[in-house]
């Protein structure tokens, strides 16, 4: 048996050492992250992060630190994870907090106030933290319905406007959303309209969209690529549903990302569906590198960042003097009335929201 | 036995406990009140049910559709199989929003059922029940055949010589040396689609729910952890009484066994009834698992002026502009495979180890312990990730931004897949060989090497390439654990699906090839591995 154990120990020796070795290739992770003067700066988000390389190697230039991101999953999951590790956090500033999650960031004390540096370039209406300054805001984006265009033209159809038109019977069977309970867009139609039917007739009105034969899938991904005849997706999968729930953004996009690109996008917006989205970047409490997470907190607010982030990110910039690219200017939509909860009353009523709008439009 | 204990007591028992107890204790308190609680919810044991019933639903009709076809395999030799075996391992990599798609387009709106009978699928429970057929068919195919093989047709022969009907001496002879390994087919199916995620909530739709499901939910979302807690004990007590049954059938059913070198037992099918066996399996395999495939294929290749490598050539340009959301598409291979590399080692090592100490002894302890090793299946993956968070978070164990936390979590889903797949065939070798070598002078470790090594380097290969199929499509985890930015081809996949644009969903697709691809050559590579008969590993 001594022998058999020696054998298990030197294998598995063996085989962590392989593992080491065939790791060393090119994991870019070139120090560890616990260097007390280290020149790193760790920003830990979620998966949608984007950001261009110029951008982040002109942060270097300007402070000296190099930017490390760490992705952990979607936006609520990165969002509890750091809720979790509290006071011995896996880098320095969280981004990625939105409106919906703020309460239950601000109620864990995450985040170290800090008042960053070119502040007051930013809408006072964005601030939601007042002026303690605990989060920054760094973009918005809208929840809206999107139509798809052609579908409309064929059938001489004026496309919706607003919530009460995709209640209307000449839109039965078109909308497709997604489920508020595991997917961001799907919650935030659901706080639209909360917030435009108020506490107690927003259920009346799902009964309604129900009884329109609104459609609920699981992810946007699903929603957008498999229902919606507008996307590429959807036309190849023949898709049936020319109203989805998706983002003010997404018809930019559908220009961005086309080959060749079409003079105008194939996708509308119906621009009295929108919830407003506002994201958050916060300095990590217990964070290993303040200076350097409060110059990435100043930077993220700054200039290069805010106009290189739409065409990343599909957001909108939250600075005032922020240019954005003709694509958005062209083919976006600017939403003048977006419908918003305030975030303590999301945070109270959330669960019981998501729990009342599953038993009256799942079951 | 050490280092297996010790890897499973650090990197899943640890985190797992540690993420329930946090959970069941609030304010240093126990609160066991939360159990009823929860599990009075009427809700909540829908969802119990219906994950138990589509669970043994899901493995009674792969062990239907799969068995004939882990006959074929092993029996038979036709032009291709080996090409054949590869693909049919390809669903087990791919992410599952990809699989949703490829099965949307067969059984959904205009699939082909609905152009063919007009009848539509999906958001049916038949849609959830094929497509883990579809992912859970090579599991199968690979186990069960993998003996199947290796066992001596002579044996079935001699008991017809002696008399017995085809059928008879079939149920006598071979049915139960199989029982084993159709057994552990058997239980990783179910355990696997107990665990169903992705696959529910696409294609049954919102409206179904599976305890993983919840177990996301409560945590990543809600951060419930009470809730939570009691949910992944359900889970565990449920997956604990599974093996259980399973333990109780096996245990009998394990005898020595002449294996024989499988080369020796595949052979041209003869006569009308076997050409229609050979026949039948091959048009399954194309109906259900090549079909889907090909939807994914024709829908990269469908681009916006005809068919082209369009979205090929966009995966290139759009990396090449830079940016933190596009990787190079062989960067991501790289990725994915180093990831797949790491985690087969680890798997590996730590299954053989455990396999073999399981093999010497039969204890209590030791089958307790082989129930231990199947856990990890059981246990869905945000519970180890968020478990991963609070417990590895102090030197010298800081991994929590490590990428090596990766391929730790895969390898705690292939180890089950390495001990599952060698244990049969290393308790069908008769001892009596190792104490004969023993006598002979040999050392343990020698006696091994000649007598353990070359009977169950066939399953060894087996299980290595399940250990990297596991780890190169695994996404749950992958996306759990906080890495820096190096995207696995399946995560990849996923962030394009999750922007709007036609160039992002026929990269998608473009990229999801690609990965079935790298799945299908790495296995074919894995296959042709060939050692010579005294070569080590």
């Amino acid at each position: 048996m001594s022998t058999t154990k020696k054998f298990a120990v030197t294998t598995l020796a063996a085989a962590l050492g392989v593992s080491t070795l065939a790791a060393c290739g090119g994991s870019g992770d070139d120090e560890s992250s616990t260097g007390s003067k280290s020149k790193t700066v760790t920003l830990v988000s979620h998966d949608s992060f984007a950001a261009s390389d110029a951008v982040l190697k002109a942060f270097t230039k300007e402070t000296g630190y190099t930017v490390k991101v760490l992705k952990s999953g979607d936006a609520g999951a990165a969002l509890n994870q750091e809720i979790l590790t509290k006071g011995s956090p896996r880098g320095d500033v969280f981004f990625g907090v939105d409106n919906t999650l703020l309460s239950r960031a601000l109620d864990n004390d995450l985040f170290t106030p800090y008042e960053a540096k070119g502040l007051d370039n930013v809408p006072a209406a964005l601030r939601l933290d007042g002026d303690k300054h605990r989060v920054t805001p760094i973009d918005t984006g809208d929840i809206c319905v999107n139509y798809d265009k052609k579908y409309f033209a064929d059938k001489k159809l004026a496309p919706p406007k607003s919530f009460d038109d995709l209640a209307k019977p000449a839109y039965k069977n078109l909308l497709v959303t997604e489920n508020a309970g595991n997917s961001s867009p799907g919650l935030g139609f659901l706080l639209g309209t909360v917030a435009q039917y108020g506490d107690d007739s927003w259920k009346g009105y799902w009964k309604k969209l129900k009884n329109n034969g609104v459609k609920v899938v699981d992810s946007w991904e699903q929603a957008y690529n498999e229902e919606f005849s507008g996307s590429a997706g959807g036309k190849k999968a023949k898709a049936d549903r020319p109203l989805v729930v998706s983002y003010a953004s997404s018809p930019p996009v559908e220009v961005l990302y086309a080959e060749p690109q079409p003079k105008e996008a194939p996708t509308g917006v119906a621009t009295g569906t929108c919830f407003r989205q506002t994201e958050f970047a916060g300095l990590l409490k217990g964070a290993k590198n303040e200076a350097g997470g409060k110059a990435l907190i100043d930077f993220l607010i700054g200039k290069k960042f805010q106009e290189d982030m739409p065409l990343n990110m599909f957001v909108n910039p939250v600075i005032k003097d922020a240019k954005l690219p003709e694509l958005f200017t062209e083919h976006g939509v600017v939403i003048d009335k977006p419908h918003t909860v305030a975030p303590d009353k999301i945070a109270d009523n959330r669960e019981q929201w998501v729990k009342s709008w599953s038993s009256l439009v799942l079951k | 036995m050490a280092g297996p204990v010790a890897f499973f007591a650090l990197f899943f028992a640890y985190p797992v406990v540690a993420i329930v107890g946090r959970g069941l204790k609030a304010e240093g308190v126990w609160q066991f009140g939360r159990v009823g609680e929860v599990l009075g919810d009427p809700d909540i044991l829908d969802v119990l049910w219906f994950t138990t019933w589509q669970a043994v639903a899901s493995t009674a009709l792969t062990l239907l559709i799969a068995l004939p076809a882990a006959y074929v395999f092993a029996r038979f030799d036709f032009p291709g199989k080996q090409l054949l075996r590869a693909v049919v391992t390809v669903p087990f990599v791919l992410p599952t929003v990809v699989v949703g798609t490829a099965f949307l387009a067969m059984l959904g709106r205009g699939g082909l059922l609905d152009e063919l009978w007009g009848v539509r699928l999906d958001t049916t429970v038949w849609a959830i029940l094929l497509a883990h057929v579809f992912f859970n068919y090579a599991v199968v195919v690979r186990t069960v055949g993998g003996l199947w093989s290796q066992l001596d047709p002579r044996q079935e022969e001699a008991a017809r010589v002696l008399g017995a009907g085809r059928f008879a001496a079939w149920r006598r002879v071979t049915l139960p040396a199989l029982v084993p390994a159709v057994a552990a087919a058997a239980l990783m199916v179910f355990l696997f689609t107990f665990t169903s995620f992705g696959v529910v909530q696409i294609l049954g739709g919102p409206a179904y729910s599976t305890l993983e499901v919840e177990i996301y939910r409560q945590t990543a979302q809600l951060l419930d952890l009470p809730t939570a807690a009691v949910l992944t004990l359900t889970q565990l007590v449920a997956v604990g009484a599974i093996l259980a049954v399973h333990a109780w059938t096996v245990r009998r059913r394990e005898t020595a066994l002449k294996l024989v070198d499988p080369a020796q037992t595949a052979r041209r099918p003869r006569g009308a009834g076997q050409w229609a066996l050979l026949g039948g399996v091959l048009a399954t395999v194309v109906v259900l698992i090549l079909l889907p495939l090909g939807v994914l294929v024709e829908r990269s290749l469908d681009g916006p002026d005809g068919y082209g490598f369009t979205y090929y050539r966009a995966l290139q340009s759009a990396a090449a502009s830079g940016g933190t959301f596009l990787v190079p598409p062989l960067e991501a291979v790289w990725n994915s495979l180093q990831y797949a590399l790491v985690a087969t080692a680890i798997a590996v090592a730590v299954g053989g180890l455990a396999a073999a100490a399981l093999t010497r002894r039969a204890g209590r302890l030791v089958r307790g312990f082989d129930a231990l090793l199947m856990l990890p299946l059981g246990v869905s993956a945000v519970t180890v990730g968020f478990g991963f968070l609070i417990t590895l978070n102090r030197p010298p164990l800081d991994l929590r931004t490590s990428w090596i936390l990766v391929p730790l979590a895969q390898a705690l889903v292939g180890v089950p897949f390495v001990v599952r797949t060698m244990l049969p065939v290393l308790r069908a070798v008769d001892s009596r060989l190792r104490e004969v070598a023993a006598v002979l002078g040999a050392s343990p470790l020698r006696a091994w090497r000649e007598v353990d090594l070359p009977m169950v380097r066939r399953a060894l290969l087996v299980a290595a390439g399940f250990a990297f199929a596991v780890s190169l499509g695994e996404f749950g985890a992958t996306v759990f654990i906080a890495r820096p930015d190096n995207p696995t081809l399946p995560v990849a996949v996923a962030r394009l699906l999750g922007r709007a644009g036609d160039l992002n969903y026929g990269q998608a697709m473009a990229l999801s090839t690609i990965l079935m691809v790298v799945c299908a050559v790495s296995l074919l590579v894995l296959e042709r591995v060939r050692t010579d008969r005294s070569g080590e590993f």
